[in-house]
């Protein structure tokens, strides 16, 4: 246990399986990232990518194996907040303010009045949505509700950072330019980064690491390393080595056996 | 964030055009077909009817919103908390709710007389109707409120350790509020109605039911017509109540069919 202390996530041998016999989501994946990692899990529907970040996140419990976050249990993580989670859609409450929102995991962590309101105050800077701290969920288009979902995901400085497909929804433009915030703000905060996606070129344009899944059960087809240099701008993805990387994680998911360059099984 | 400027004229001045015209066609019908007046009096002669029992007619009026309002209060009341033990006790919601469908079901009215043995011929009876009309619409919405919350919004709740009771909280209770507004409003009316018809089955003679049954009785029409719209009054200034409440409670809420 204590050789992967200093792994911000360590998961192994984790098997889910839902109802008696039912659907085998999860089995025996072996994952261990770093901190200030940012990998991705990418692979079709049902290959239990989101099951993987929500066990991570101790919101489903595993069948068999474990997870350790910094050193600690999921369960422990969990409710010492060392985690936080954006999902697909922003799960903004609507009869919250933009600011009210953002402070709720600060209001359940018993943080005070003013405490708060300087750290909104911060996250909004971080996301550029400030001026728009009074305005409800309902009045903002959908990029900025999901840069409010980040803020909120943000604003206790959790270690890591689970995020499922949250540019899911966003037309390819806003969801280009939210993948390059996104770097930004992973730069500025340090964290570490699950981010399950199901775009290959937003995969590997974002991270370090790109795991790739295969469905039915849910297994590890291939891990691809992403080695385009970082800061990465709008142009990386028009490099010769991101095409190389894409077509490599492109191969993995149709199953091909992994010979492309920065791929290990 | 309707203001009373131009466009608030606009949106006002058909209707009341309306009424100004349709109260002139009506008298004017009555005299051209010379309809008679157990049928439908004369507006003017209601008017007239209005004004010479003012005083009793309000006194009859205030005597039976008091029954609908303790009704509405205690059937809301009832409605919120059921509701909410419900929804704390799943299985128990599970095993109840056909019950309370099908009890929605039974015309309560038909059991005025009954109530009259049970809850006393005065006021009694008529705020127990009163009660149970409301009690039903106003479970079965806010019960809908408190559990269609989204899987997910419980998932980020959970995400910050969050306890049953800060879920509860923070969650389904705002996310119930326009449930039971809606609710609420449909209770105001069913409240008037309740009292007014456990009227007409006996009980004191201030009561507003008892005085329309009465002056139909005695070829009293027109003073029959000024009470029912005594009874409109009131019924309307309860449900304007009730949304004012509505809006003030949720002025942080999307407009209605905004709402995703």
């Amino acid at each position: 246990m204590n050789e992967h202390a200093a792994a911000a996530v360590h998961i192994s041998g984790v098997s889910k399986v839902f109802g008696k016999g039912g659907t085998h989501a999860l089995d025996d994946i072996d994952l261990e990232l770093q901190p200030g990692e940012f990998v991705s899990l990418i692979g079709p529907s049902g290959c239990g990518k989101s099951t993987l970040l929500r066990v991570i996140g101790d919101l489903i419990e595993p069948s068999a194996g474990e997870v350790k976050i910094g050193g600690k249990t999921a369960h422990q993580a969990r409710l010492d907040r060392d985690y936080g989670m954006v999902f697909q859609d922003p799960v903004l409450y609507d009869w919250r303010t933009v600011a009210r929102n953002i402070g709720l995991p600060l209001e359940m962590m018993g943080w005070d009045r003013r405490r708060r309101d300087e750290r909104v105050a911060e996250m909004l800077g971080l996301v550029e949505l400030g001026g728009f701290e009074r305005h409800h969920p309902w009045q903002l288009s959908g990029g900025m509700q999901q840069r409010v979902a980040i803020a909120r995901a943000l604003s206790f400085e959790p270690g890591l950072l689970l995020m499922d497909e949250p540019f899911g929804a966003l037309d390819e433009m806003t969801r280009e330019r939210m993948n390059m915030e996104l770097l930004r703000i992973w730069g500025a905060s340090g964290s570490t980064v699950v981010f399950v996606t199901h775009s290959i070129a937003e995969a590997v344009f974002l991270s370090t690491r790109v795991v790739v899944m295969s469905p039915r059960p849910g297994r590890v087809a291939g891990i691809v390393t992403v080695d385009v240099p970082y800061p990465r701008v709008f142009e990386t993805r028009e490099d010769a080595r991101f095409f190389e990387l894409v077509t490599a994680v492109r191969e993995l998911l149709r199953g091909a056996p992994a010979a492309s360059a920065g791929v290990e099984a | 964030m309707r203001g009373f400027g131009a466009r608030g004229l606009r949106d006002w001045l058909p209707p009341a055009a309306l009424f100004v015209l349709g109260l002139v066609a009506w008298q004017q019908a009555v005299n051209v077909f010379d309809i008679q007046r157990f049928l439908l009096p004369r507006p003017t002669d209601i008017w007239s009817a209005w004004r010479g029992q003012w005083g009793a007619l309000w006194s009859a009026g205030w005597y039976t919103f008091q029954e609908a309002l303790w009704g509405f209060v205690a059937g809301c009341g009832a409605g919120i908390a059921v509701a909410l033990a419900l929804a704390r006790w799943r299985p128990l919601g599970t095993a109840l709710m056909p019950y309370a469908i099908a009890a929605n079901a039974i015309p309560i009215i038909a059991f005025a007389p009954i109530a009259n043995a049970w809850f006393g011929i005065e006021q009694g009876s008529k705020i127990a109707i009163a009660a149970v009309l409301c009690f039903f619409p106003v479970l079965i919405n806010v019960l809908r409120g408190l559990t269609s919350v989204r899987p997910s919004s419980i998932e980020l709740m959970r995400s910050y350790a969050a306890g049953d009771f800060a879920v509860f909280r923070k969650v389904r209770l705002p996310n119930a509020l326009p449930y039971l507004f809606s609710a609420l409003k449909v209770a105001s009316v069913l409240a008037m109605i309740g009292a007014i018809v456990g009227e007409y089955f006996g009980g004191d003679q201030r009561q507003l039911g008892i005085q329309i049954k009465n002056s139909a009785a005695l070829f009293n029409f027109e003073t029959a017509w000024a009470a029912i719209i005594v009874a409109c009054i009131l019924g309307i200034a309860f449900y304007l109540a009730v949304s004012l409440a509505e809006r003030l409670a949720m002025r942080t809420y999307p407009a209605r069919g905004a709402q995703g």
